[in-house]
């Protein structure tokens, strides 16, 4: 008889639990109600005001890229948190953990899962946001090319020009990627909290708070840094503040790309870092906390 | 129970470790004019708690879209005082949007100030023409906000010259936002002309207008319209130029 010697870290193992757990949460309809709502107001913002060209492509972007990041930020945060105490509930947990599984594995793995659905529902978005775009523009393009029919080459040309960079601009990719970020930093987050979180509410309650005062955290972080007429119980709060929660408004840039502002490379590549190492530091957290939880 | 205060103390530490960074990116993020709305009680203020809300949650361009699309509503209803309160929220929500400044000031200046003087309720003149000049400074207000905001947009410098020609007929401020906008990158190919043709209304800066005007002028065919053929022709004889300088076009309001 033979024994295969078992192995601390086995990405076969880690592949089952991730493909295990996507094709969960493709089962679960909260995905496609998300999905769905998220694709519909997508698809709507082509017929919100419609006053300029400018104007439209403007509202077309902000509507869009806003639904793809509430969406995913979303779905990360409901997706995840039911992970863990469904599993109990179900005691599949159990029948994993019996075998020759480390935990580590098992949050690693159940986090990729979310992670590749997060991957999947933010290239939907993204395919549908970019074929709204692409048809508005070549209506537009076609209506212009009509209406300006013997006017001379010069006037068209721009004209057409015009159109073209409203509609379509190439900053909108990174604006995405730092979007599918925030939302893994959120399902990271959203593990750590639900390794001690008793209930799938609590941890959805909790991320809820979290969400918002992430987007605050800035705004703590720069009173306690700068403010010294503060009293040292509201100095210590603020600090708590700025050291716990994460900076989420770091990860809005899209606001600003689409009013026309440039992400320089620099910038971009320092947000997406510290979007992967925050995803990385809940993750462990997550793995040490579960280490110690009793099942 | 004890994992969770060491993982809770390990959250505070890696806050340690991430404050420089994400302090130096907030900074990098101010030098690049992102992240230029700061979340406070003048906002919340200004938005609403439900638009307060919405704009923290990450939501912050769509509700400057919602409050546009309410602009633009209340403008159809001519109601000024909305148009200006909604206007306001807009551009603080989205600094950087070249569009939303640009059509607060048009409705300010263009709009609003006609209405005004065309008040039928107001039978003062007077009045009219005061209500007409707070509008023309809402404008104005807006435009130089919007391009402290945006400084290396040409957009907000040639609204601001047009509005300075248009609304308050002072050619030399109107000139100079002209000749701003075409020194910046994306300007307009027309606001180098129209600088020059600014400067050929100042009094006492003739010789200086007839110089750009010509260095227009010998730049091609492109740059020989009418209306620079007129202004030329016009400093030619009010400078008294020398027939054989003078240029050989005819003065097309002469045709």
């Amino acid at each position: 008889m033979t024994s295969s010697r078992h192995r601390a870290f086995s990405p076969a193992r880690l592949v089952a639990i991730t493909t295990n757990t996507l094709t969960e949460l493709t089962r679960l309809k909260v995905f496609y109600f998300l999905l769905i709502f998220a694709l519909l107001l997508i698809g709507s913002s082509i017929f919100m005001a419609r006053v300029t060209f400018q104007q439209e492509f403007q509202i077309l972007k902000d509507v869009s890229l806003g639904a793809m990041s509430i969406f995913t930020s979303l779905l990360a945060i409901v997706a995840t948190a039911r992970l863990i105490p469904q599993d109990i509930d179900d005691r599949t947990i159990y029948t994993i953990l019996a075998k020759p599984v480390p935990r580590f594995e098992y949050v690693i793995g159940k986090l990729a899962g979310v992670l590749l659905l997060l991957a999947i529902s933010t290239l939907v978005m993204s395919a549908m946001f970019l074929a709204v775009i692409y048809s508005r523009e070549q209506t537009l393009l076609h209506d212009t090319m009509r209406q300006m029919t013997g006017a001379p080459r010069e006037q068209v040309d721009d004209a057409l020009g015009a159109i073209r960079a409203s509609a379509f601009n190439i900053d909108i990719f990174p604006g995405i990627v730092v979007i599918y970020l925030k939302a893994c930093l959120l399902a990271a987050l959203t593990l750590f909290v639900s390794t001690f979180a008793t209930t799938n509410i609590f941890t959805v309650v909790v991320m809820v708070f979290i969400y918002f005062i992430g987007h605050l955290q800035a705004t703590a972080r720069q009173y306690w840094l700068q403010e010294h007429a503060a009293t040292w119980t509201t100095r210590l709060f603020l600090a708590l503040i700025a050291l716990i929660f994460p900076d989420l408004q770091t990860f809005n840039l899209v606001d600003d790309i689409v009013a026309g502002a440039v992400i320089p490379l620099g910038i971009f590549t320092k947000t997406a870092v510290l979007g992967a190492f925050y995803t990385t530091i809940y993750t462990l957290l997550a793995a040490f906390v579960f280490y110690g939880k009793e099942l | 129970m004890s994992r969770l205060v060491l993982a809770l103390f390990a959250l505070v530490v890696f806050g340690m470790i991430r404050l420089p960074v994400e302090q130096r990116l907030f900074q990098q993020h101010q030098q690049e004019r992102l992240r230029g709305v700061e979340f406070n009680l003048d906002l919340r203020d200004q938005l609403g708690q439900l638009g307060f809300i919405a704009a923290l949650s990450g939501f912050r361009a769509a509700v400057a879209d919602v409050f546009f699309i309410q602009a633009h509503v209340a403008w159809e209803n001519t109601e000024w005082g909305r148009v200006l309160l909604l206007f306001r929220q807009v551009t603080t929500l989205q600094p950087r949007a070249i569009l939303f400044w640009d059509s607060a000031a048009w409705h300010m200046a263009w709009n609003a100030s006609v209405a005004a003087m065309r008040d039928p309720t107001q039978p003062r003149q007077a009045l009219r023409v005061k209500a007409q000049r707070e509008y023309f400074a809402l404008g104005k207000d807006f435009l130089e906000r919007g391009i402290k905001n945006n400084p290396d947009k040409p957009q907000l410098y040639e609204a601001l010259g047009r509005l300075y020609k248009d609304k308050y007929n002072d050619h030399a401020r109107a000139s100079k936002y002209y000749a701003k906008a075409a020194v910046l990158p994306g300007a307009m190919s027309y606001v180098k002309r129209f600088a020059a043709y600014e400067l050929s209304y100042c009094e006492g800066r003739e010789r200086e207008a007839y110089q750009r005007l010509h260095e227009l002028y010998e730049m091609g065919k492109n740059e020989r319209l009418p209306t620079l053929i007129t202004r030329l022709k016009f400093l030619e004889n009010k400078l008294g130029i020398p027939p054989e300088q003078r240029i050989p076009d005819e003065d097309p309001l002469k045709r």
